[in-house]
């Protein structure tokens, strides 16, 4: 799973982890459940349909991008746990469908995150699992832990009966050791604030935190102290720029000084989060296909997982 | 300064109208100012920066936020917002209050005002009802348009205050804000709410007359599904609450009406980011086409240069001054000042041709640019050079 604040660029860092996965020959299920065609975007792709849609192959493997609509994932879910046949048409004359997927949004995100344990746990014609890794583009840090706990809560609600079962089955998926949640950060305060939150928040309820993906870092380029407009002056006359430009470099140079010690103390908090951190570089908006394959070889996969047998 | 305009400018097309964000915050006629837009834009920020302005020019404002993160605790120097307005201290001309949103607390409320003491005991003891209010997300959307409502009856009522700025809740997509008292309304006229409440109603087997054989199975199917007890307890809940369900359809239209009004005003927000902008470009469109007043786009954090140097002669002159043997004075400081240019020149021609593609593709929508700031703004001081940025002061 892929968190992190609004604007951190999970949608980004959960397509380039995936087109890493597919790099080591494994075939990758990436999901979005937002509905805001984030992978379509991403993957310069018409919008994608509720359906599994080849995204991208590479090296052997592939990605497979699907965008999970909690109305069409309940009438599934519906039909295949239950063989309730024209469940959909049925429960949208009763309004229940309105009611699931919007009235009482926590059971739809029960139902998202039942969809991913479902292609988690499908197996493929030869028996072995459909998918060796399934990435989920999940809400962001703000609404995590409510997206995840949504099932618990469901859960405690049923007591018992099939969907107090599946609920279980999804927690315990959810909390086990193949699950881990990653979080894409920038260094700046808030971001790294609701990192630490969420971190935390997630922990408490038991799950389990993977990577800290820190994205579009800025290089260090300031040292310490103030620079002098006379000196830099100077130096602009020798290489044959105008002198008058020092003023206002030095007035860049201050407010980058600045966002560099803003970023120094954003990396020292983060640390506190106890996870392993990784960093990716700044490209130039917006992130294409081939931009995408630059991210992850970044993300170095190898040195993180091994190298692939 | 090397801004936007000169860009456009340049390519001939005509430049969007200017955001008069003071024009706005003086109209008395402006009652409710809605600042929405996606996460991570600085929406909060904005709406608190828009509401300290409002209120040192004399008005008396309220600011309504919504955010679990507790950001305008932080911008406005609070330790604690809970659901009622609290004064701001510090505050140079006017009266502003702020109250972050107990949605909890705000569903609470709800049940109250519209039942009786003892059945509203009985609801909040059901246990569906404690998930619905407490844990449910998207609840908040329905608690936002009913806080906003209150608020808006007392400054009718009352005269507490004269101006509400609301900042929207942090949704999927931030239609969800829009969306949410129209579907409240879908449900309630739905049959899913007389099925739900008829067991309880009617008592027994009763209920089956009442509804005939469709029910029978839908039923059958429900409890097969999520089991007798939750049923129950769903049934008991909206059976309790049919008597105020009346009153919440009517105020969630009323909410929309509102929403549409001449005294509000909507501010859309976006950061110079693609996804940022999608979001803004929805919201645009969609406000258009609900006819909901639109006042401006704030374009948040858009980085910006100092000198007038492209980033490519800037690299060029650091690398000549690094050939240099032996090291003039000042090369060292010079070739840094240099590279901090070339970034800051590139992000700043990033965000110039994102904000130019906005532009473009609304013309007509009035848009304020607000720099980037170097660290995050948390006192008054910060928001205040916010204000005037959006008022378009240079600082």
């Amino acid at each position: 799973m892929v968190t992190g604040k609004g604007g951190t660029g999970k949608t980004t860092v959960a397509g380039a982890l995936a087109l890493a996965l597919a790099g080591r020959r494994q075939r990758v299920l990436l999901i979005e459940v937002e509905g805001r065609q984030g992978l379509a975007q991403l993957f310069d792709t018409p919008p994608l349909p509720y359906a599994e849609t080849r995204l991208a192959a590479t090296r052997g493997g592939e990605v497979v991008g699907l965008a999970v609509d909690a109305e069409a994932a309940m009438i599934e879910y519906l039909e295949l746990f239950y063989s309730i046949k024209r469940a959909g048409s049925m429960l949208r004359k009763m309004g229940a469908i309105d009611f699931a997927t919007t009235i009482a949004p926590g059971l739809r995100d029960v139902l998202l995150t039942g969809k991913v344990k479902e292609a988690v746990t499908r197996a493929g014609r030869d028996g072995r699992p459909a998918f060796d890794a399934v990435v989920l583009d999940a809400p962001p840090t703000g609404r995590i832990a409510q997206f995840l706990q949504a099932t618990q809560e469901v859960a405690g609600l049923t007591k018992m009966g099939p969907i107090h079962r599946q609920s279980i089955g999804v927690m315990e998926l959810l909390r086990s050791a193949r699950t881990a949640i990653h979080i894409v950060t920038l260094l700046e305060e808030m971001p790294v604030q609701e990192s630490l939150d969420a971190a935390a928040e997630l922990r408490r309820a038991g799950y389990r935190i993977g990577q800290v993906i820190v994205n579009r870092a800025r290089p260090e380029l300031v040292g310490a102290g103030a620079p002098k407009a006379a000196e830099v002056a100077e130096g602009l006359a020798a290489a044959g720029l105008s002198a008058d430009l020092a003023a206002g470099l030095v007035a860049e140079m201050i407010d980058y000084g600045t966002r560099q010690r803003v970023q120094a103390s954003a990396a020292a908090e983060l640390v506190t989060i106890d996870a392993a951190l990784r960093r990716l570089p700044e490209l130039a908006p917006p992130v294409d296909l081939g931009g995408l394959f630059e991210l992850a070889e970044a993300l170095e996969l190898d040195e993180w997982l091994g190298r692939p047998a | 300064m090397a801004g936007t305009a000169g860009v456009t400018a340049a390519r001939g097309r005509q430049l969007p109208p200017l955001f008069e964000v003071d024009a706005l915050l003086k109209d008395p006629e402006i009652k409710v100012i809605v600042t929405c837009g996606s996460g991570g834009v600085g929406k909060t920020t904005t709406a608190a920066a828009l509401a300290l302005r409002a209120a040192e020019q004399g008005r008396r404002v309220v600011v309504l936020t919504i955010d679990p993160a507790r950001r305008l605790a932080q911008s406005l120097g609070l330790v604690e917002l809970d659901n009622t307005p609290r004064p701001v201290a510090g505050i140079a001309n006017g009266a502003l209050l702020a109250m972050m949103l107990d949605m909890k607390r705000t569903f609470d409320e709800v049940v109250l005002a519209n039942t009786t003491r003892e059945k509203a005991e009985q609801i909040f003891a059901n246990p569906f009802y404690q998930s619905l209010s407490a844990s449910f997300a998207g609840t908040q959307e329905y608690m936002a348009m009913e806080k906003l409502s209150q608020l808006r009856g007392q400054l009718v009522e009352r005269g507490k205050w004269d101006l509400i700025v609301v900042d929207t809740p942090p949704s999927r997509s931030a239609l969800d804000f829009l969306d949410a008292p129209q579907r409240l309304g879908r449900f309630l006229d739905g049959r899913m709410i007389r099925m739900l409440s008829a067991p309880a109603r009617a008592g027994g087997k009763a209920y089956l007359k009442v509804v005939g054989a469709s029910f029978a199975l839908f039923s059958r199917v429900l409890n097969r599904i999520v089991g007798n007890e939750l049923l129950g307890n769903v049934s008991a809940f909206i059976a309790s609450l049919e008597t105020m369900f009346g009153g919440f359809r009517e105020r969630a239209e009323q909410t929309y009406r509102l929403l549409q009004a001449p005294g509000t005003a909507f501010v859309v927000i976006a950061s110079p980011e693609p996804d940022a902008l999608r979001e803004a470009s929805f919201f645009v469109e969609r406000l258009q086409a609900e006819r909901m007043p639109l006042a401006g786009v704030v374009l948040n954090r858009v980085r910006r240069v100092a000198v007038d140097l492209s980033a490519g002669r800037a690299l060029d002159a650091a690398e000549r001054l690094a050939a240099l043997e032996p090291a003039p004075a000042g090369a060292a400081l010079a070739q840094a000042a240099l590279q901090v240019h070339a970034e800051t020149a590139e992000a700043a021609r990033q965000d110039r041709s994102m904000v130019a593609r906005f532009a473009a593709a609304h013309p007509d929508v009035p848009e304020r640019q607000v720099p980037a700031l170097p660290t995050d703004v948390h006192d008054l001081a910060g928001l205040r050079l916010i204000g005037a940025a959006l008022a378009g002061e240079e600082p």
